[in-house]
């Protein structure tokens, strides 16, 4: 009791100040969780309902997640082929997973990526093994915002290892190439990127040559995260100290021998939380593909929000959605925090 | 090993992605081809062109779409769908992403010529027109001055709406937003006094997406002519004729009396325009370079124009629309079929 | 053998591989252009800039200068420039500021509160600003219209036309208060601040200011505890601290990664066309569905941003060497 009390003295009411603060602070607590705890536990609907039942129950509308979270997870993916979606996303984390231990960090881990990416495309695709053929444009929901996160990072990662090395090279004209596209990229708005790609790239191709929308968002995704990561990338060749060069050099390994050997090795392990940080950016980025009519995951959730009987709870939706988000990049940053320690301590 | 599949990845995505070609000048080759027509619609408004619950596409322009199919393959199925936004749909068109765009766009001038478009014949004669909620008692469009007006960016709406104002020496505040069910819900929500667009797609907005679709009112006066027509790729005259006499057909159908019901008996019909109509004298067909059972398709898995109507937007839906301008010349109506000879 | 000693020579292949890489980009470039001329010529689509002293003929809900439909393209992009760079800078400052104090707020030692801004921070920076703008205008619009308008304070409304606030008449040569009131539909005189504006800037300013509390945040912890204490026996008072030891010290590591937080505010405006701001995105995008001209139209944009981005980041990098000589 004692050290409680001691406890809260010293963290809540050490000093006036500190003092109204702390009552500042439980003002604003009691003013926001008794109504809301109103709403979302005790006045609101559960399970299978009808907008009506929820507007009776008169808090909020959980009804709508029972009703609805198919569309919202899946989109316009057709509804008796949801179980394949379903198999791609669990795929998914799985991968994401086993990616995320250390001792998993083995030449294998790349054949298990290719492995697992060929399968979720046959899952997802279908038109072999008796699966009937789905088409990018009726992909939607969790699964694409996935597969768009995922593959633009794991797309965009070697080429920005290249565009990073060009930035740091001795030689003036594939310096100013790669600088140039990583400050031009960076100084776009991703609006702007996903656009041009959704209108423009059909007119850059030769005439006749069509690509679809889904693979049209990839490539821009692609093309923006590839100039951010490539900084980051940057980072980690910056932080090796000038040693290692001149080491690699008196043992008379080339440039290309000298970055496999020595530097790539050394610059990536220190890069891998930035990426991390970055796929969490791509994962939110995501959801700007709505803009150029895919249907991920919050266009999904507009979706099932746009029958006039659920609109007025489109709160519920979108916590739900907002919930989603959190739990993939929470992990994944409180993971990118934890390694970063870990590494650091390996190199110590 | 990363690097490796990435690569494999891209390209099996670029190959499941590249369409065979759909070069001008031979749109049609392309898409006997392929196999299907791949028509460009609305994301969904109701009437004209929307999913159902099982994802079938049915409406008023998806029966075009569906009348080239059969026209072409004498299965009206054979048609891949790519929902448009208003924005998208010119680019997609003029880019070979369809091969043609049936999504309620009005027939301008500057969209004949400098965006580089064709235009068959208007399936749809429609105007501008204005929906207000009942309880704030507007009865005419003249009342409007100082009104929020939602109106969807970049379509001829907006302009039409600039117009009118100017001219009437009104004021108005705009409130555009892109995608139409985000622009309905602000006006559901009360952020806008009025919502205009198209007379008829007020309607399909009123009865699909409106909570008690009684508490809004469509005003009378319409502003603007908005022939909603198809639209093809400028320069294949072959193509552009195609899609022109199927809708034809549609309507010459009707005014011959010839329905999905009655067209088989037709055949049988000693009426020397309904025997080149349907294929029984030769030479349509291999004039437009398709079956000479081509107009037989359309009208007995399509229907004529006025089923259409009826189904789609008629009386047999919730939208329940007047012929109006829509109606057969002879009615009144504007709907006329150049001579199927 | 003679070729081997070329290989050999680093000179040789840095030239090679440089004329290799210029080849390669100058061969894309051209390929590109070349489609994407023939493409247009193809479609038959009209080129150049020429639209943009053509009439605009549509509308702009809000804007800073004067405009009608009657003017040409080139000043509606302009109203949407103003407006991009309007709630671009609304939300700097604002964001700005509330990052400082929920950043501060982390650090002051008082539990409740620190753990509250931390729920705040990693709430917001987990979940996509598209999301959380749909929320906002959601939440925005589901006020009660204009002749229901919630009226807080004398001459303030707030409904879902926004918030009316009285403003300033000056157009007689001094000043007259100009009071709003409900006329026909909607309010006139005073100051308004739509929903979409709100809505937008209220998005980019709470969803920025968690970061930047990081920002903060990371850069007062790099302040070695030994100078606030050194400072402390030189019997510096608190304030005299923080302005002279901490903030000197600390801005230069904040400086940098705050850059490109407000390079982020910029970046992320764009999203308005989702909820309907007339950013220069959102125009631009009219326009180019009105003339089909998506190459022109996208062309511009882009160089806009770039030259907002080289210039927000050139008056940062001027105020970073500032605050770096001062330690010095």
């Amino acid at each position: 009791m004692t050290t409680a009390a001691a406890w809260a003295k010293k963290n809540l009411f050490g000093s006036p100040a500190n003092t109204v603060l702390t009552l500042l602070g439980l003002a604003l607590l009691w003013q926001v969780v008794p109504p809301f705890v109103g709403w979302a536990l005790i006045h609101a609907s559960w399970g299978a309902g009808t907008p009506e039942s929820c507007r009776q129950a008169g808090g909020a509308c959980w009804t709508l997640l029972a009703e609805r979270h198919r569309l919202m997870l899946f989109g316009l993916y057709p509804y008796e082929q949801h179980w394949r979606p379903f198999l791609a996303m669990l795929l998914f984390v799985a991968l994401l997973a086993i990616s995320s231990q250390r001792r998993c960090w083995r030449p294998w881990l790349g054949a298990l990526w290719a492995a697992a990416v060929v399968l979720i495309g046959v899952l997802m695709w279908g038109g072999v093994l008796g699966l009937a053929t789905v088409e990018t444009a009726q992909w939607g929901g969790l699964p694409l915002t996935l597969v768009i996160a995922v593959l633009a990072i794991v797309i965009a990662f070697p080429m920005s290892i290249v565009l990073a090395l060009g930035r740091r090279s001795q030689l003036p004209a594939i310096k100013a190439v790669s600088v140039g596209y990583i400050e031009l990229v960076r100084g776009l708005p991703l609006v702007s990127v996903l656009f041009m790609a959704s209108v423009m790239f059909p007119l850059f191709l030769p005439e006749g040559i069509t690509i679809d929308k889904a693979l049209r968002a990839l490539v821009g995704m692609t093309l923006f995260t590839a100039a951010y990561l490539a900084e980051a990338v940057r980072g980690g060749l910056q932080a090796i100290p000038k040693g290692q060069f001149e080491a690699a050099d008196a043992l008379g390994l080339g440039y290309w021998q000298t970055m496999r050997l020595i530097i790539l090795p050394q610059a990536l392990r220190l890069v891998i939380p930035p990426i991390v940080n970055q796929f969490i950016t791509c994962f939110k980025d995501t959801s700007l593909v709505t803009i150029v009519g895919l249907y991920d995951l919050l266009a999904a959730t507009k979706a099932s929000l746009n029958d006039p009987a659920w609109r007025p709870f489109f709160v519920e939706g979108y916590l739900a959605a907002a919930l989603v988000y959190f739990c993939f990049c929470f992990f994944m940053s409180r993971y990118s925090q934890w390694l970063e320690r870990e590494l650091a301590k390996g190199s110590r | 090993m990363k690097l490796t599949h990435a690569i494999g990845a891209v390209a099996a995505l670029a190959l499941m992605g590249a369409a065979p070609p759909a070069r001008a000048g031979a749109t049609m080759d392309a898409v006997k081809a392929k196999g299907f027509v791949q028509c460009g619609v609305n994301l969904g408004l109701y009437g004209f062109s929307a999913p159902d619950d099982k994802g079938n596409w049915t409406g008023l322009d998806v029966d075009v779409c569906r009348a080239i199919a059969a026209a072409l393959f004498a299965d009206a199925n054979k048609v891949k769908y790519t929902p448009l936004s208003a924005q998208q749909r010119l680019p997609a068109l003029q880019a070979g992403e369809v091969d043609l765009l049936a999504r309620n766009t009005t027939w301008t001038l500057t969209r004949d010529t400098a965006n580089g478009l064709d235009f068959t014949t208007p399936n749809y004669f429609d105007g501008q027109g204005f929906m207000v909620a009942r309880k704030i008692g507007v009865k005419s469009v003249k009342e409007l001055n100082g009104a929020t007006v939602c109106v969807l960016p970049g379509t001829t709406t907006e302009q039409n709406l600039a117009d009118y104002f100017r001219a009437a020496k009104m004021t108005y505040k705009p409130v555009v937003i892109e995608k139409n069910e985000e622009l309905n819900s602000a006006f559901f929500s009360g952020r806008c006094d009025a919502l205009t667009s198209d007379a008829s797609q007020l309607a399909g907005v009123r009865a699909g997406q409106a909570a008690n679709p009684d508490d809004y009112v469509i005003l009378p006066e319409l502003i603007s002519k908005e022939p909603l027509t198809p639209a093809v790729r400028q320069g294949d005259s072959q193509w552009t004729d195609l899609v022109r006499w199927s809708q034809y057909v549609m309507v010459y159908a009707e005014e011959k009396g010839v329905t999905s019901k009655t067209v088989t008996v037709a055949q049988k019909s000693p009426d020397p325009d309904l025997q080149r109509l349907l294929g029984v004298t030769v030479g349509n067909g291999k004039a437009l370079g398709i079956d000479e059972k081509w107009a037989f398709n359309i009208i007995m898995q399509v229907g004529n124009y006025g089923e259409s109507f009826e189904r789609n937007v008629g009386k047999e839906s919730r939208l329940k629309l007047d012929r109006g301008l829509n109606a057969l010349y002879t009615n009144g109506g504007l709907m006329y079929a150049m001579p199927p000879r | 053998m003679r070729v081997t000693g070329l290989w050999g020579s680093a000179r040789f292949r840095g030239v090679l591989y440089q004329a290799l890489v210029i080849g390669g980009v100058v061969a894309l470039g051209s390929w590109l252009l070349r489609n994407t001329l023939t493409n247009l010529e193809i479609r038959g689509i009209a080129t150049g800039f020429g639209f943009l002293g053509r009439e605009a003929g549509f509308d702009i809900s809000e804007s800073l200068i004067a405009f009608t439909p009657a003017d040409t393209y080139s000043r509606a992009l302009v109203v949407g420039l103003l407006n991009t760079l309007l709630v671009s800078a609304l939300g700097i400052v604002l964001a700005t500021v509330l990052g400082t104090v929920v950043g501060v707020v982390r650090l002051s030692g008082n539990w409740l509160l620190g753990r509250l801004a931390t729920l705040y921070v990693e709430s917001i920076r987990n979940v996509p600003l598209l999301l959380q703008l749909f929320v906002w205008y959601g939440l925005v619009t589901a006020l009660p219209g204009a002749r229901q308008a919630l009226n807080p304070l004398p001459g303030v409304f707030l409904s879902n036309r926004g918030l009316v606030i009285p403003a300033l008449d000056w157009s007689h040569g001094w000043p007259l208060l100009d009071s709003p009131h409900l006329a026909g539909f909607n309010f006139t005189g005073g100051l308004t601040l739509s929903p979409e504006f709100a809505a937008l800037l209220a998005g980019l300013t709470f969803y920025t200011a968690a970061f930047i509390a990081e920002i903060v945040r990371a850069g007062i912890l790099s302040v070695p505890k030994g100078q606030v204490e050194a400072a402390l026996s030189l019997g510096l008072s608190r304030g005299q601290i923080l302005r002279l030891v901490v903030l000197p010290q600390a801005l230069r590591v904040i400086v940098p990664p705050l850059t490109s937080q407000y390079l982020n505010i910029c970046k992320n405006s764009p999203l308005a066309i989702a909820i309907g701001y007339p950013d220069l995105v959102a125009v631009s995008n009219t326009a180019i569905n009105q003339t089909g001209q998506a190459v022109e139209g996208v062309a511009l944009v882009m160089g806009v941003f770039l030259c907002i981005s080289l210039g927000l980041s050139a008056l940062m990098n001027w105020y970073n060497k500032r605050v770096a000589l001062v330690t010095k």
